[in-house]
Order: C-alpha cells, then sequence, then structure tokens
C-alpha cells in the first residue's frame, strides 16, 4: 500500500491543479493575515472561505482523479496485489497530496504570522475535512461507471453540505421556533461535517458572538474542551463510514 | 493449469458470458475469437480477477481464485488499450512495476530492447503514440517471466515489423512450456500462432478445437475458410 501511496502523490502534486490549489490557499491566507490585525477576525474570515473551498476543491478533484486513474488501476488490479490496499493506496495517496497542499499553503502563513491555537485548529479542521471529502468523492466514483455521473453526484453532496445544508437548518429552526429546539438542532450538525468543522474552529475561538447558533449550543452542552473532542469524533466518523463503504463496493465491483 | 467450471456473468440484465467451462495446459497457445462484444474481454478479465463472476469457479493451478491475488505473479496481461500516469516516463513505469511486484527472480527484458525503448526511456506516457504505448504493454506483460501471458488484441495497434517480433516473443515462449491466452481478429495471425482455438459468440463457447481439427472437419486449408464454413453451416 505504501508503495501505491508513493506514486499516487508523485503523479498527483505535478499536476497544475494541485500547484494551483496550494497557492491560492497561500496568497488568501497570507493576504488576510497581512490586512487584519486582529487575529481572531482573520480566522473567521478565513473560515468562512475554507469551509466552502476545501470540500469542494477534495471532492471534485478526487472524483476527476478516481475516473482519470482507472485505466491506472486496472494495472495495477492486474498485478498480484490485494484489492483493499489498492483502494487505500490510491485514497491516502489522493488525500494525503490535498492535504499536504492545505498544510503549505495555509498551515505556513498561519505558522507566520503566529496567530495563535484557533488559526493552528483551523488547518487541522481543514485537513480532516479534506480526507472526509475525498472519502466523498471515492464512494460517489465507485459506485458509478459513468463519470459525468459522478462527478453530478459529487458536486451535489458538496452543494448539500456547504450551502443546502443550512438552509434546511435555519427554515426548521425558523418553523419551529415555537418548540424546544436545542437537541435535534445539536443532532443535526452531527448529520454536516462542514458544520462540526465550523463548530471546533470557533469554539476554540471563543467570541460566542460568531459562533452561530449551533456553536453556541455545543458550548452551553458540551463546554468548549467536550464539545471540540465530541465534534472531532463525529468527524473521525464521518471519515470512517464513507471510506469502509467505498472500499467495500471496490472490493466487490467489477472493472 | 487453469480451469473455468460453469462460469456465468450477466451485466444487468445481459447475460455476457453463459456457463463457460474450458480448460489449458501449459505450452499452449490459445486463440480466443468471437464477434466485437461477444464476452472474450469479460472472460479475461474473469480470469484476472478484474471482474467477478456471478456463479462458476476458475481455477489457477488447483487454487479457486476468488479473492485471492497472489496467483497473479504468474500472469503477464496485456490490456486492449494500456493507459498509464501520463505524466511517468516510460522508464518510471518500468522501475514502478519491478517495484510494485517486488520481483526476486529475473526479469525478461527482451521484448524492451527488440522493442528499442531504451532509445526512448525519457518519454512522458502522455506524449506516446497508441502504438508505442503498446509496445510499452507487451514489454511489461513479458516482463517478470510469468507462466502465462493473457494478451487482449496485443497486435491492434502495432506496425508490421513490432508485430512480428512480438509474435515472435509468443512462440518463442511457447517453447519454454508458456501458457499464453491470446485475443484477435486478424486470422492470419492466429493461424501462425494459434494451436487451439475457443470460438465464442454471445457468451456462449461455441466450440474449443485445436487448428488442426478445425480443417480436417472442414476440408480446408486456411482457418479463415474453415471458419467462415464451421460458423455459416
Amino acid at each position: 500500500m505504501m508503495k501505491i501511496l508513493k506514486y499516487v502523490i508523485y503523479d498527483v502534486l505535478r499536476s497544475k491543479m494541485i500547484i494551483a490549489y496550494t497557492l491560492f490557499l497561500f496568497l488568501l491566507s497570507s493576504g488576510l493575515f497581512w490586512m487584519n490585525t486582529d487575529s481572531g477576525k482573520t480566522v473567521v474570515s478565513l473560515l468562512h472561505v475554507i469551509l466552502l473551498v476545501v470540500p469542494l476543491i477534495s471532492i471534485v478533484f478526487g472524483t476527476i482523479h478516481y475516473y482519470n486513474s482507472r485505466e491506472f488501476t486496472e494495472l495495477l488490479l492486474a498485478q498480484p496485489i490485494n484489492r483493499n490496499k489498492i483502494f487505500l493506496g490510491e485514497y491516502a495517496g489522493l488525500s494525503c497530496s490535498l492535504a499536504f497542499a492545505l498544510l503549505a499553503g495555509m498551515g505556513v502563513p498561519v505558522l507566520i504570522s503566529g496567530s495563535g491555537e484557533a488559526a493552528v485548529y483551523l488547518v487541522v479542521v481543514g485537513i480532516l475535512l479534506t480526507f472526509i471529502f475525498t472519502a466523498l468523492a471515492f464512494l460517489a466514483s465507485v459506485r458509478s461507471t459513468d463519470k459525468a455521473r459522478g462527478i453530478g453526484t459529487a458536486l451535489l453532496l458538496w452543494f448539500y453540505f456547504a450551502v443546502l445544508f443550512d438552509g434546511i437548518v435555519l427554515s426548521i429552526l425558523f418553523y419551529f421556533n415555537d418548540y424546544p429546539l436545542e437537541k435535534p438542532v445539536l443532532f443535526l450538525t452531527a448529520l454536516n461535517p462542514v458544520d462540526l468543522a465550523r463548530v471546533i474552529t470557533l469554539l476554540k475561538l471563543d467570541t460566542s458572538a460568531l459562533m452561530g447558533y449551533t456553536g453556541a449550543l455545543y458550548q452551553k452542552f458540551f463546554g468548549s474542551a467536550w464539545g471540540i473532542s465530541i465534534a472531532m469524533l463525529l468527524l473521525l466518523l464521518w471519515l470512517y463510514v464513507p471510506l469502509t463503504w467505498a472500499k467495500r463496493i471496490f472490493f466487490r465491483k467489477d472493472l | 493449469m487453469i480451469r473455468i467450471e460453469g462460469l456465468d456473468k450477466s451485466f444487468g440484465k445481459l447475460a455476457v458470458l453463459k456457463n463457460i467451462n474450458l480448460s489449458f495446459e501449459r505450452g499452449q497457445i490459445i486463440s480466443l475469437i468471437g464477434p466485437n462484444g461477444s464476452g472474450k474481454t469479460t472472460l479475461i478479465k474473469c480470469i484476472l480477477g478484474l471482474v467477478m463472476p456471478d456463479h462458476g469457479k476458475i481455477f489457477f493451478g488447483d487454487k479457486n481464485i476468488l479473492g485471492s491475488w497472489d496467483y497473479r505473479s504468474q500472469i503477464g496481461y496485456m490490456p486492449q488499450i494500456g493507459r498509464y500516469p501520463e505524466q511517468m516516463q516510460i522508464q518510471q513505469i518500468f522501475s514502478m512495476m519491478r517495484d510494485l511486484r517486488s520481483t526476486h527472480h529475473d526479469v525478461d527484458e527482451e521484448l524492451i530492447h527488440s522493442f528499442q525503448l531504451p532509445g526512448i526511456f525519457k518519454k512522458r506516457m502522455g506524449t506516446l503514440s497508441g502504438g508505442t504505448r503498446q509496445k510499452v504493454s507487451a514489454s511489461l506483460s513479458f516482463l517478470f517471466n510469468p507462466d502465462m501471458m493473457i494478451l487482449d488484441e496485443p497486435t491492434a495497434g502495432l506496425d508490421p515489423l513490432s508485430a512480428e517480433i512480438l509474435k515472435n516473443k509468443i512462440l518463442k515462449e511457447k517453447a519454454n512450456n508458456k501458457l499464453t491466452l491470446i485475443t484477435s481478429h486478424n486470422m492470419s495471425e492466429v493461424e501462425e500462432l494459434a494451436d487451439r482455438i475457443i470460438f465464442i459468440v454471445d457468451g456462449d463457447v461455441k466450440f474449443f478445437k485445436t487448428v488442426g481439427e478445425l480443417k480436417s472437419e472442414t476440408g480446408e486449408n486456411k482457418l479463415g475458410k474453415a471458419l467462415a464454413k464451421i460458423t455459416g453451416s
């Protein structure tokens, strides 16, 4: 598996898209840190961009990569190598490359500006989102042999998690505001990794004014430390379930 | 060496392979022929474990191949269209495959040299023509001295000279007691190489005969005519 991972990383890191992605993140975060003096505000602005961009790039790039490397996968499958290792090698290679791009593009400015723990959490959460959405990308890809359909599914997933979900939660809050909604909303947040990532970073920032409804709820129910741990655990679950599901499909798949 | 028992496969409602029973031994060159979409490539992919059969078993030696992968170290596979990571150089592809197979025994680089690939070792895979890719695929399938070669339309994109090189190599490996399974639409090529022929139509094996049997049954000297006669009737 490590050997496959090595070759996938080698292949991905040479593509122009990943270089552009790294540069974009670097310019964005160093620009924001440079213009703002209040690092808390910077982290919040950065957070909003990261929560949109990282899932989008991970899921789209992941799907495209899966379909483009289909022949390479076939080549590997004809070798004496276990299928699970091929799948995990491809997944790890791609997600590690994307995580590396994030680390170089955003981690470096964060370290240089020395803007505190919340910014580091933002990087960590961004990396977790990278792994989660690459797993979702692989899940969307293994379920369909048609490239257009796979990418379409991936985009829909992103749209749902990054945009639509908030709207749904807001309308629930709006229509049912006569009822005690705290626990249902807490549960709803767990259904969206992007929301969990937001909650984690905002809890770390400890600026409740910016936390939004769900963030405040997490703090109220679990306190900052517990809230972060539980949200992290849920994020790991969001990584484990789609990845295992996709791996299971891949193992039985005709190629 | 390979035994296929009661193999069924369908994609959705379409039955691609119907109750296939075959067995191949070492030292044979077996040609798999049939119209487009008759299930040739699917059968090959079943042997390679790329496609999972619905029913039936495939044995490599004595072992059922289902869920196993180590038997593939004994198979060299040349796909119909071999595509590789575009950014990699030819040389890197070869060293990668060696690295991935972590082979201990000697490698067979004969084809690499007779195709004169070392001269273009630094070229990236993405810049190669279809024929050159075929050469890379062919060289790879023989590289690890496998006991069995599976070649899916190996000469389709090759120039006549290179096709000749490949055919000579196939015959040479036969003399080394290797098994070769080959698909082709070129009858004169099949006649030159194969000693047994599987004719498959709509996932059904119509016959599995030696070339000699075919010719004597039909009274024709040319394989193409013999086939036309036997399938026309």
